[in-house]
């Protein structure tokens, strides 16, 4: 049905089969939708947080998203500055995963503000002390790069490529796309630094407050690190699930590797940061603040194994693994560290938000526990939902994957 | 970011007797009623509601009969060094007055993000989750005129009653006056307190009886050590409760025992636990 | 954000915070323009049509 769209020399499911495919992504999508409806009408009254958890799960998934989502900027990086040309057999996946979490995280925050209304008094009555001004300021520019990144892209369909006009304008913005990659790198830097900053700076929450320099705690460069570890991890397990699902090879193995090899040192360079930054901080700010390791873990589910998961399970572990070359080129263990990096990373994010909000400062104030609301989980959902329906209607309609012919030869 | 403000013109503060307090709740109520402070039928939901002043109970964690219980007021800290929530702030919506020392809250341009909350260890900001007072039911006549009421999904929090400050600076104003005197200017929960617990007034003035009172010994404030300078003072002869203000690893903490400022005739009884 | 806007404050950290913030745009922006005007010369057959 819609086999004039599709690109030339390579095969798809039938429309049906794309058509139901996307029905369960349409079903989060529509939970989603109603969730948000009830939020912006309603109020955030609709969900579970208070003024204990004023963060609550929609941060976790925005800076999850953001982090996993920096894959698109550090393989632009490589690709387009660094000149690693094995790597733009890869680039553009990246680049719509950048585009979805991005867009996916604005949107979430949108819902997640009290007066939605009122969002642009970020940038109107800007206050550059504020990490989240920067955050704000970055991710919103960053999200016009990743469009601008995607329009070529879009602009390779077979379709639109036959308008003249476009197929040229895609290839002029194509041509200039490292001044692009470069200004999307230097933003995306500061917010990935910012988004750590906005934690670290809470110097009055001992749980979260770090030391640092200058103006940036060291969870500014431990955020950017760490994002930079598990961006490249993220592209992988979405090639993947992809490469999974469409039953093909479609990006060659040096690619990969290639973005492993970097994510394994980039991962293990972390891991002695920010258990420096750990120790540093167990023996620094804590007995300063009058408080133990311990005593923050006293009460709850967020106990200590959060902390060991990060460090040991999530991190060491995925970076030996990653480090190793018979491990990374054996495709299971591959994707179980990839799988870890990531979830290491999210944990580390959840630590940071929900963990700190959880631990009372006052010593005669009480632990308070928080779960999410059906709407909450929505929102978080259709995220995904989203995620999935674009990405599979790029790979449907946009030649994404530049070896798929190469490796996939239609043999008729 | 200007540090401190010493030499702004004035510094209002407090000083909470712990030992006065009975934790009958009359400051809650007080500041809740001048403040225009939203409520819902039902008010069970804790983690909700909005409490500008709000009490705390602690005990000695004694057995019977030494148990002793008592209670922390908690208004905003209005902090003087650095406010963890003012310089968190995306849209400028909160400041420290470096002329008053009040840490103000500008509702129509908070946007809700929620970061000051996030920011603050005393639990001081409210988010309204909800509309703010039950539609037709009367209610907007019982509002005080001169403090707006707050939309939903903004931040808000103890202003020091900062319009009486303005009330009682147009009085003196009328009557030509440049200075307040002490005691023209206090917030409703000083006012309330059926036993006289709080104490108000500017501790940049010498002769106002809040900068007398934090000198004394028995004097403290909420988790000192943090750097927040607080300019709510707490004031307790017990030991344990001044132990309570602060986190304190085993052995930091020094009590105050048997100093020759216990003769002092405002002083009250000199600590009683052992620690 | 805008200069004109009366939250502009003129000390140096507003400086290179906004400083940086229109370097960005303005790069976002010129990129833009110029792969908008090479197009429409090459559109228009005053340059050569590059291919990949």
């Amino acid at each position: 049905m819609d086999s004039p769209l599709l690109p030339h020399g390579v095969k798809r499911c039938s429309t049906w089969a794309f058509f139901f495919w996307t029905l369960p992504w349409l079903a989060l999508l529509a939970w989603g939708g109603l969730s948000a409806f009830l939020c912006l009408w309603k109020g955030l009254n609709q969900t579970n947080m208070s003024n204990v958890f004023a963060f609550a799960l929609w941060i976790v998934f925005d800076l999850a998203v953001i982090a996993l989502g920096a894959g698109a900027f550090f393989t632009g990086f490589l690709t387009y500055i660094m000149g690693q040309k094995e790597l733009k057999n890869i680039i553009k996946p990246a680049v719509i995963i950048g585009f979805i979490c991005y867009s996916g995280a604005m949107a979430m925050l949108g819902i997640d503000i009290g007066q939605p209304i009122r969002g642009w008094f970020i940038f109107w009555h800007a206050n550059i002390h504020s990490m989240l001004v920067e955050v704000s300021f970055c991710i919103t520019c960053y999200l016009m790069v990743l469009a601008i990144e995607f329009i070529p892209i879009i602009l390779e369909n077979r379709k639109l490529e036959e308008i003249k006009e476009l197929r040229i304008f895609g290839h002029s913005l194509h041509e200039i796309m490292a001044v692009f990659a470069a200004t999307g790198t230097f933003l995306s830097f500061f917010h990935q630094g910012s988004l750590g900053g906005m934690f670290g700076v809470m110097y009055a929450r001992p749980f979260a407050a770090r030391e640092g320099f200058y103006i940036w705690p060291w969870t500014f460069f431990l955020f950017v690190l760490s994002a930079i570890a598990c961006g490249p991890c993220f592209t992988i397990l979405c090639t993947k699930l992809t490469e999974f699902f469409s039953r093909k090879k479609l990006v060659p193995d040096s690619a990969i590797q290639l973005l492993a090899k970097i994510s394994a040192w980039l991962l293990s360079l972390y891991m002695v940061l920010k258990i420096a930054d750990y120790l540093g901080w167990m023996y620094g700010i804590i007995p300063r603040s009058g408080l133990t390791f311990e005593s923050f873990f006293r009460e709850g589910p967020y106990g200590v194994y959060l902390v060991v998961c990060e460090i040991i399970v999530c991190g060491i572990l995925p970076a030996i693994i990653l480090m190793v070359p018979k491990g990374r080129q054996n495709q299971g263990w591959l994707i179980i560290a990839c799988l870890l990096n990531c979830t290491g990373i999210v944990l580390n994010r959840f630590l940071f938000i929900v963990v700190t909000l959880a631990i009372p400062v006052m010593p005669f104030d009480r632990f308070w526990g928080y779960l999410p609301t059906w709407q909450e989980w929505g929102i978080g959902f259709a995220v995904i939902g989203y995620g999935f329906l674009l990405f599979s209607a790029a790979y449907r309609y946009l030649p994404i994957f530049p070896k798929e012919r190469e490796l996939n030869p239609i043999t008729e | 970011m200007k540090k401190g403000n010493d030499h702004g013109k004035h510094k209002y503060g407090m000083v909470i007797d712990i030992d006065k307090c009975t934790g009958c709740g009359t400051c809650m109520v007080a500041c809740a009623a001048e403040n225009n402070v939203s409520v819902r039928a039902d008010q069970s939901d804790k983690e909700r509601t909005i409490t500008w002043m709000r009490l705390y109970k602690i005990s000695n964690g004694k057995e019977f009969p030494h148990t002793e219980v008592s209670y922390f007021p908690r208004p905003c800290m209005h902090c003087d060094h650095h406010p963890p929530c003012v310089s968190v702030c995306v849209a400028t919506a909160t400041k420290l007055d470096f002329n008053t020392g009040i840490v103000s809250q500008i509702y129509t341009r908070c946007i809700g993000c929620r970061y000051c909350q996030a920011a603050c260890p005393y639990g001081a900001r409210y988010f309204n989750w909800w509309d703010a007072f039950p539609q037709d039911k009367g209610m907007d006549r019982y509002l005080t005129p001169e403090v707006s009421p707050r939309m939903r999904g903004v931040v808000e929090k103890c202003t020091f009653c900062h319009h009486r400050l303005m009330r009682a600076k147009t009085l003196a104003y009328a009557e030509d006056r440049r200075e307040l005197e002490e005691g023209e200017y206090v917030t409703a929960c000083t006012e309330a307190c059926p036993a006289q617990a709080i104490t108000f007034g500017d501790l940049n003035n010498p002769e106002h009886e809040v900068s007398k009172l934090i000198k004394h010994p028995f004097t403290f404030r909420l988790l000192e050590r943090i750097g927040t300078e607080p300019k709510v003072y707490y004031h307790s002869s017990r030991d344990w409760v001044r132990k309570l203000g602060d986190n304190f690893l085993p052995g930091e903490y020094t009590p105050v025992v048997n100093k020759t400022w216990a003769e002092e005739e405002w002083s009250t009884k000199p600590g009683r636990d052992e620690f | 954000m805008t200069p004109f806007s009366f939250e502009w404050q003129w000390n140096i950290e507003y400086m290179i915070f906004f400083g940086l913030l229109y370097i960005a745009l303005g790069i976002i922006g010129i990129g833009i323009i110029v792969t908008v005007i090479r197009t429409g010369l090459q559109a228009l057959g005053f340059m050569r049509e590059r291919h990949f």
